[in-house]
């Protein structure tokens, strides 16, 4: 009997999918709307971790040593700081190393590389690039170098003098995402509370419909069950569609934001992602259908 | 078959709709129940289906007090009540042929009984050639006969008819009295409720006048008495 009813329900729900036709297109494309907000959600927060991400990588602080410091004492420290938690990552630069790099820096400039010639020597010190994993690390990291037994063949640490800077873009970064995860959630919800009431409306126009077939002697799940039905169609037909919105959308855009922001492209993003992309909308989708269907025949079902 | 014992129903703030209602039907009866617009005649009928609770006093079909019943024994209880509505009621995304099959796809019927029997009821009530159609294909008449088909169909012990004629053209309202007199002589209980005159004279069956909310007169072969 399970499966009868199982399958005269489907059967059931299939047939009022198609035959109510205009409430099933309004019912779709609201719900196409809030998928599209989610996924736009998601792609708007793949952007803003990787601009942020490459914001943080940016920052990180650079211990210069004097010139007659010893390589053996230098190489001692960074393994020292290697051991601190907070440190992601230390480049060791040699002096020859840092010469290198100026001159190639500067090789348009024939008056610096000229100067460079007439000194005779190298007036660049060895440094150590330290890296924290969280830019709110950098003080410690300070600290501790200052601190530590070679703090005598130590130049300078250029944290101090970019302190301010360091320490305003660690704030703006936390409070960027914070206020990321707040607009998401309240955009999500109001999405979400368009797309029930739309449902609801939709489940409103066949109470009589409910009613009558309690009357008739269907049981609960008989007269929920085909409403249950076209909820999950819903879902699914309007997932399809937001999924297939967003190809043409970031091939336009991927480009553009990847231009603008530094980000990846959204395009290959979405080709990459593209299941587990359309999984969550799917999911999203049929939930949103099926849940909302559900929530809004309760009150009908009780004659 | 059938008992009311001393039912009475209150709407609040202070309206009457039953007041201690109490009478019993027989098997095999044909009951009209008459009564000037709001003296309570679909209330009472309402209270047969359990489709509201009484205030007071018990419904009983059967031994089984209905507002005892557990949500799945009334739904038992309920395939064996036909119901025809004034307003026919009838699921309107569905054909009449579906909308008949449906009453049989709920209390459970194999697909091949639903395939055999929906053809032969729809002929009963001379719907043949319009199974197919959409409620808001058919006239007022034609509704009615597809709601009394789908009332029959599951071979109820009890068809309740509220005002089944009360949109309908005399010679419709004939046709469809003569349905039902025809579903009584096949044995099933039929408890009408009308205020048309003619009908229940013509019909010289047990007549419950309410007033009310009251029972005013019970008669065995009553007539049309306000």
């Amino acid at each position: 009997m399970f499966t009868v009813n199982f399958r005269r329900i489907t059967s059931s729900g299939l047939i009022n999918f198609w035959r109510n036709g205009w409430i099933s297109f309004a019912t779709i494309l609201v719900m196409v709307l809030t998928l599209f907000m989610l996924g736009g959600l998601i792609l708007t927060n793949v952007v803003l971790t990787s601009v942020i991400t490459s914001l943080e990588d940016k920052v990180d602080i650079t211990a210069y040593f004097r010139l007659d410091a010893p390589e053996a004492d230098i190489l001692a420290m960074r393994d020292s700081i290697l051991k601190l938690g907070e440190v992601k990552s230390v480049e060791y630069v040699s002096r020859d190393q840092a010469l290198a790099v100026f001159q190639e820096r500067h090789k348009e400039n024939a008056l610096i590389t000229q100067s460079l010639q007439e000194l005779g020597s190298n007036p660049l010190g060895a440094s150590l690039n330290v890296k924290a994993r969280d830019p709110s690390e950098y003080e410690a990291i300070a600290n501790f170098l200052e601190g530590n037994v070679f703090s005598n063949i130590l130049d300078k640490v250029d944290y101090r003098q970019n302190q301010v800077v360091i320490d305003r873009l660690s704030r703006i970064l936390a409070a960027s995402r914070k206020v990321g995860i707040a607009i998401s959630l309240v955009l999500a919800l109001i999405a979400f509370l368009v797309a029930f009431n739309t449902i609801r409306m939709a489940i409103y126009t066949s109470r009589e419909e409910i009613r009558v077939m309690k009357l008739v002697g269907a049981s609960n799940w008989y007269t929920r069950g085909p409403f249950l039905v076209e909820g999950f169609l819903h879902g699914l037909v309007a997932s399809i569609i937001a999924m297939a919105a967003f190809y043409p959308l970031t091939w336009w855009l991927g480009g553009k934001i990847q231009e603008f922001a530094g980000g990846p492209n959204l395009f290959s993003y979405y080709k990459s992602n593209f299941l587990e992309f359309f999984l969550v909308l799917f999911l999203a989708g049929i939930i949103l259908g099926v849940v909302s269907s559900s929530i809004a025949i309760r009150r009908y079902m009780r004659v | 078959m059938i008992y009311f014992d001393n039912v009475s129903k209150l709407y609040p703030p202070d309206s009457v709709a039953l007041d201690q209602v109490t009478f019993s039907v027989e098997p095999g009866e044909f009951v009209s129940v008459v009564g000037q617009s709001g003296a309570g005649k679909s209330t009472l009928l309402k209270m047969l289906l359990a489709e509201e609770p009484p205030s007071q006093g018990k419904v009983f079909f059967e031994s089984l007090e209905l507002g005892d019943l557990p949500l799945a024994e009334l739904t038992n209880v309920r395939r064996r009540i036909g119901t025809v509505f004034q307003d026919f009621r009838l699921l309107p995304h569905k054909t009449a042929h579906e909308n008949i099959a449906f009453a049989m796809e709920v209390a459970g019927q194999l697909d091949e009984t639903i395939m055999a029997d929906v053809p032969q009821v729809l002929e009963l009530v001379g719907l043949s050639d319009k199974s197919q159609h959409f409620p808001h294909e058919l006239s007022g008449g034609e509704k009615q006969r597809v709601a009394i088909a789908r009332a029959l169909v599951n071979r109820p012990d009890v068809v309740i008819a509220d005002e089944p004629t009360g949109n309908l053209d005399p010679v419709n309202t004939a046709d469809i009295v003569k349905l039902l007199v025809k579903i009584n002589e096949l044995g099933t209980v039929v408890i009408l409720a009308t205020h048309n005159r003619d009908i229940v004279n013509h019909l010289g069956r047990r007549v419950i006048t309410l007033e009310k909310g009251r029972v005013v007169r019970d008669e065995k072969e009553g007539k049309y008495v306000l």
